[in-house]
C-alpha cells in the first residue's frame, strides 16, 4: 500500500492563531470592566457596534476576494481589531463614528493591504487616527468617572445610553468632563501642586488620576496575563513604558508650571497601558527581533511623551504607534540577532560578496 | 560535574518514549530477501562487486575497493544475489536507487572474519582502515563516514571527544536501549576511538535527563576518569551536533565549519558500538538497533535489525494495522521523512520506524496567514528569524535569505512545530536552500561558459592578427622582390615572373639539407600520429563499438603507411 508523502515535522503543538487571538480578547476583560465601571455602558455599546461592523466588513471583503469566509473569520483577527478600537474610543460616542472607524480599520487598513499579516500599520490605530482627525469634538468628549459625578447625577443606564449613541440625544449635564491629560495640556499657568489641589480628578485619586488609574491597572493586569502565556515578549512593552517613565522623570521639572506631569501620572493615564500591552504588541506591524522590539517600543514611548508634552494632542498613542510602524521595517534591517556560529550580527541589507 | 550551557530556543513535544522501552531489544526471524542499497552514507557510492546469481556469505563485501569517501556495503546474511537494480529506498525524495537484493538461504552463515584482541598495540591508521572496510557511517542521522570524522584533516589536534547520547527526537529509544543493554560494547567503542584520536583530554557523554536508567548504567560502568557522563534537561533539538557541543562546552561550531575546527569530534552511540564490533570482532556494519513504534503498531519495541530488512518485515512482526496508520515515518516525528512504500529497506541510519495512528499524528491543517507573532523565532535553536526567512522565501529574495543566514538553519522543524498558523516553515527553507544551491551551480556553469566563449574569441582574434602580420610580411616581400625584379629586368612579362618563381622553387627544393630537415619533421609528425592512433584503437577495443574499432584500425593503417612513405623518402634522399 502507498502512504502519503509528507515533509517533516510530523505533528504540531496545539496552539493556533485563532486561539492566540481569543487569548488576547480574554485579556482585555479587566480593562473593559474597569472602563465600564468608571464610565458606564458606552464602551459596551462601542464594542457591539464595532464587532458587528468589522465582521460584516471582513465577510464582505472576503466575498469580493473569493476567499473561504469561515476559515478566515475563525482567526478572530477582525474581532480583535474591533475590540481594541472600541475600547480606545470615548464611551457614548455616536454610533456612526464607531462604524466609520471600524470600516476604515478593516477595509482600508487591513484588507486592502492583503488581509491579516500583510498590513503595515496597526488597523485599529489607523481607524482611531482617522476618527480623531475627522471628528475631533466627538473623539475628545469623555465621560466623568463614576466617583466624580455631581450628587444626584448618574451615568446613563443601558437604554438611555443606547438612545444617546443611536438617536443623538445629549446626555445629562455634568456627565462629560476632562481627562487627566487634558488638564495638564490646558493648565499651563499652574504649578503641579496647584493642579493637584484644584482638580478633583487628582485630589481624589488613589495614585494617578480618578478612574483612569484603574482603567490602566485593568489593562496592565490583562497585559501581564498575556506576557505570562508567552504570546508576546516583554521587550516592546517594557521599552515603551520605561522610555515614557524616563522621559517624564527627565522633564518632571520639579513640578513647576511648565512640568508635563509626573511619571506615575503618565504611566497610568490615557492609553499608556493599553498601548503598551495591546497595541504596540501587534506583531504584524511591529519590529520582529527582540532587539528590534526594544527599539520599537522605546520609540513609541518617546513619541508618546513628546506629543503629550509638546504636541497639540493630550494623548498620542495612536500617532506614536503609526509613526513607529513606518520605522519597523527599517529597524528590522539592522537588528538581526546573532546566529549560532557567527561572531557578528549581520544586516539584512548586506549584499552577497562578489567573487 | 561539568558545567552545562543552555541553548536558545527549542521546543518540548510530547516525548512518547516509554512505549518502546517496556521490552528489551528484540530479534526478528530472517527475512526472505534483503535489499541492500549501495548508497547509505554521505559521499559517492562504491561500485558493485558482485554479480546476479553469485552466492554471498554474511558479512561479505558487496562492493569493489573502498576508500574514505565511498564506503562499502556488506551482505547482512548468507544467500544468493538475485537482483542488482533500482528499488525504492529510504530517501526524502522518494526516488529509487541501486540496490543489491539477496535471497537469504536461511543459514545465516558468516564469512571468515577476525578482529584485533589488543587494539592499543595497533596503529590508528590501520584501525581507521578497518572502520572504513566495515562500512561504518554515522548512525545518528546524516550517515557521515566515521573514519573521516576520526581523521580530521587540519592541524588542530582533537582534545574533546563528544558522545552524542542525547536522542532528543520524540519516540526514538534506540540509543537509550543500546546504552542499557550494550554498555560494554559502547565503552570499548569509546576506548578505541580514544586510542585513534591519541587520547583526547576530555571525553563527554551528553545525555538528556529523561533517560535516568541509561545515565545510571553508564555512570556505574565507566571507570576511566577522563570520561564524564553529563546530563542536561531534555529539550528538542539538543541532540543536534552543534547544539550539543554548545551545551557541553559553551563553544559554537563556526558557521560553515565542522566540530574539528574546535578540536572536537562528535559520535553517536550506535556508531561507537559498530566501531567496537568492527575492531574487536572483525564484523562489518550489517545490523543496527531500530525502534518500531507508533499507535498503528500493536507492539512497540527496539529490535536489532539486519541492514536491508524490508520495513514490511518489521511491521508484519509488530501487529501493524495499516488502516489506522496516518503516515509511515523513518526517523522521528520532528526530522524523519515519510515513506510511501513498506518495501523500503532498513539502512545504516534508520534509527526508528514510526507508524502513528490518525489521532496520534493527524493530517496537517491548512496554513493561515503569518502574523509574525515570533513564536518561531523563540523556538529557533540557531537564533534565526524564521518569520523573516519565510517572508523572503516566498518572495524568492535570495540575497535577503542569505543575509538572514538561511544556510545556518539546521532544519530541526521547531519553527513549523510551534507556528500557530500551521505554516510549513522549514519546508519552505529546504526548498529555498535547494533553489539557491541550484542557482549557484547555474551561475558557475554560466561563468565557465562565458570564460570559454571569451577565451575562444581572444584566441580567434589573435590567430587573425597573426595571419594579418604574416600576410603583411608576405606582401612586403613580394613587393620587394617585384622591385628587385623590375630593377633587374625592367618591363618583364608574366612569363618572366613565372620563370622566376619556378627558379625559386627549384632553388628551394634543390638544397638537400632543407629537404632532409623537412622530411625529418614529417617523419616525427607521422610517428606521433601513429602512436595516437594506436592509443585510440586500444581505447576503442576496450569500450567502443565495433564500428568505432573499425574506424580506428583504418586510421592506424593509414598512419603506418605515412610513416613508411616518409622513411622511404628520407632514405632515398640520403642515398
Amino acid at each position: 500500500m502507498a502512504f502519503k508523502q509528507i515533509s517533516s515535522p510530523h505533528g504540531h503543538n496545539p496552539q493556533n492563531t485563532g486561539w492566540i487571538m481569543q487569548l488576547v480578547l480574554l485579556s482585555t476583560v479587566p480593562g473593559f470592566l474597569a472602563l465600564s465601571y468608571q464610565f458606564g455602558w458606552g464602551s459596551f455599546i462601542n464594542l457591539i457596534v464595532a464587532v458587528v461592523t468589522s465582521l460584516t466588513a471582513e465577510t464582505a471583503i472576503l466575498v469580493f476576494r473569493n476567499r473561504p469566509i469561515a476559515f478566515y473569520l475563525k482567526d478572530y483577527s477582525a474581532v480583535v481589531t474591533a475590540v481594541l478600537l472600541a475600547l480606545a474610543l470615548p464611551p457614548l460616542v455616536p454610533w456612526w463614528v464607531v462604524v466609520v472607524g471600524s470600516l476604515f480599520s478593516i477595509v482600508i487598513a487591513k484588507q486592502l493591504y492583503g488581509g491579516l499579516g500583510y498590513n503595515p500599520f496597526n488597523p485599529a490605530m489607523v481607524g482611531y487616527v482617522v476618527l480623531l482627525i475627522s471628528f475631533p469634538i466627538e473623539m475628545t468628549t469623555w465621560i466623568t468617572p463614576l466617583s466624580l459625578l455631581p450628587d444626584g447625577v448618574n451615568h446613563p443606564g443601558l437604554w438611555e445610553s443606547i438612545s444617546v449613541v443611536f438617536a443623538g440625544n445629549t446626555p445629562v449635564d455634568g456627565v462629560t468632563g476632562a481627562t487627566p491629560l487634558d488638564i495638564f495640556k490646558h493648565s499651563s499657568g499652574l504649578v503641579v501642586d496647584q493642579i493637584y489641589q484644584n482638580e478633583a480628578l487628582f485630589s481624589q485619586a488613589s495614585f494617578a488620576g480618578v478612574g483612569w488609574e484603574w482603567v490602566n491597572v485593568g489593562f496592565l493586569i490583562g497585559g501581564l496575563i498575556l506576557l505570562k502565556t508567552g504570546i508576546f515578549t516583554w521587550h516592546g512593552p517594557l521599552a515603551m513604558l520605561g522610555t515614557l517613565a524616563l522621559m517624564s522623570i527627565l522633564f518632571w521639572d520639579g513640578g513647576s508650571s511648565e512640568s508635563p506631569g509626573s511619571p506615575i501620572m503618565h504611566l497610568f493615564s490615557g492609553a499608556s497601558m493599553m498601548g503598551a500591552f495591546f497595541i504596540l504588541t501587534d506583531p504584524v506591524s511591529s519590529a520582529v527581533s527582540n532587539r528590534g522590539r526594544l527599539i520599537y517600543g522605546a520609540l513609541i514611548g518617546l513619541l508618546v511623551y513628546v506629543i503629550r508634552a509638546w504636541g497639540n494632542y493630550p494623548d498620542a498613542m495612536a500617532f506614536a504607534v503609526l509613526l513607529a510602524n513606518f520605522a519597523a521595517p527599517f529597524i528590522d534591517n539592522y537588528t538581526l540577532p546573532r546566529t549560532y556560529g557567527h561572531t557578528d550580527r549581520r544586516k539584512a541589507t548586506e549584499k552577497q560578496e562578489e567573487e | 560535574m561539568s558545567r552545562i550551557w543552555e541553548t536558545p530556543g527549542g521546543v518540548h513535544p510530547p516525548e512518547n518514549k516509554q512505549q518502546s522501552m517496556t521490552h528489551s531489544i528484540g530479534h526478528l526471524p530472517l527475512p526472505a530477501t534483503l535489499v541492500i542499497p549501495l548508497h547509505q552514507h554521505i559521499g559517492a557510492p562504491a561500485k558493485v562487486g558482485v554479480t546476479v546469481g553469485q552466492t554471498v556469505l554474511k558479512g561479505q563485501k558487496l562492493t569493489d575497493a573502498s576508500n574514505l569517501n565511498n564506503l562499502p556495503v556488506h551482505a547482512s546474511s548468507s544467500g544468493t544475489v538475485i537482483a542488482i537494480d533500482d528499488r525504492p529506498v529510504a530517501h526524502p525524495s522518494g526516488l529509487n536507487a541501486l540496490c543489491v537484493t539477496i535471497a537469504s538461504d536461511g543459514k545465516d552463515q558468516w564469512i571468515e572474519h577476525a578482529g584485533i584482541s589488543d587494539f592499543r598495540q595497533c596503529d590508528p591508521h590501520n584501525l581507521l582502515q578497518m572502520i572504513t572496510e566495515a562500512g561504518i557511517a554515522g548512525m545518528g542521522g546524516a550517515g557521515f563516514p566515521a573514519a573521516i570524522k576520526l581523521s580530521p584533516s587540519n592541524d588542530k589536534p582533537v582534545d574533546t571527544l563528544i558522545i552524542n547520547a542525547t536522542e532528543c527526537e520524540p519516540y526514538i529509544t534506540a540509543d537509550d536501549a543500546a546504552m542499557q543493554e550494550k554498555t560494554q560494547d559502547l565503552i570499548q567503542g569509546i576506548e578505541i576511538v580514544g586510542h585513534i584520536l591519541n587520547n583526547p583530554s576530555r571525553v563527554l557523554v551528553g545525555i538528556e535527563n529523561n533517560k535516568p536508567q541509561a545515565i545510571k548504567v553508564l555512570r556505574s560502568h565507566i571507570k576511566e576518569r577522563s570520561i564524564e557522563v553529563v546530563s542536561f534537561p531534555a529539550k528538542y533539538p539538543s541532540g543536534g551536533e552543534k547544539q550539543l557541543i554548545y551545551i557541553l562546552t559553551g563553544r559554537e561550531v563556526p558557521s560553515g565549519g565542522l566540530p574539528s575546527d574546535l578540536g572536537m569530534v562528535c559520535l553517536n552511540i550506535g556508531t561507537l558500538i559498530a566501531i567496537k564490533r568492527a575492531i574487536i570482532d572483525g564484523e562489518p556494519l550489517i545490523s543496527r538497533i531500530t525502534t518500531v513504534t507508533g499507535e498503528a503498531c500493536g507492539v512497540n519495541r527496539n529490535y536489532e535489525v539486519l541492514i536491508g530488512t524490508p520495513i514490511s518485515h518489521l511491521l508484519a512482526h509488530n501487529e501493524f494495522d495499516e488502516r489506522n496508520c496516518s503516515r509511515l515515518i523513518m526517523g522521528g516525528p520532528m526530522m524523519g521523512f515519510s515513506l510511501t512504500s513498506t518495501e523500503v529497506p532498513v539502512v545504516k541510519t534508520t534509527n526508528c520506524i514510526l507508524a502513528p495512528s490518525y489521532s496520534e499524528i493527524p493530517s496537517d491543517l491548512p496554513a493561515q496567514a503569518c502574523i509574525r507573532c515570533g513564536l518561531c523565532a523563540e523556538a529557533c535553536p540557531a537564533s534565526l528569524l524564521p518569520q523573516q526567512l519565510f517572508w523572503y522565501a516566498q518572495a524568492k529574495d535570495q540575497e535577503r535569505l542569505e543575509a538572514h543566514n538561511l544556510f545556518d538553519c539546521i532544519e530541526c522543524g521547531a519553527c513549523s512545530y510551534v507556528c500557530p498558523s500551521n505554516i510549513p516553515l522549514v519546508q519552505h527553507y529546504r526548498s529555498s536552500k535547494g533553489e539557491i544551491r541550484k542557482a549557484n551551480i547555474d551561475k558557475i556553469d554560466s561563468d565557465n561558459a562565458r570564460q570559454r566563449f571569451e577565451f575562444r574569441k581572444l584566441r580567434l582574434e589573435q590567430a587573425d592578427e597573426q595571419r594579418q602580420v604574416k600576410r603583411e610580411a608576405r606582401r612586403l616581400a613580394t613587393e620587394q622582390a617585384r622591385a628587385t625584379n623590375s630593377s633587374a629586368q625592367s618591363g618583364s612579362s608574366a612569363a618572366d615572373i613565372i620563370a622566376a618563381a619556378q627558379q625559386r622553387a627549384m632553388t628551394k627544393q634543390s638544397t638537400p639539407e632543407q629537404q632532409k630537415a623537412k622530411f625529418e619533421r614529417a617523419l616525427l609528425a607521422a610517428e606521433s600520429r601513429l602512436e595516437e592512433a594506436e592509443n585510440r584503437l586500444t581505447e576503442a577495443t576496450a569500450h567502443g563499438t565495433t564500428e568505432q574499432q573499425a574506424i580506428c584500425s583504418a586510421s592506424l593503417e593509414s598512419a603506418r603507411q605515412k610513416v613508411d612513405q616518409t622513411q622511404n623518402r628520407l632514405k632515398e634522399l640520403s642515398d
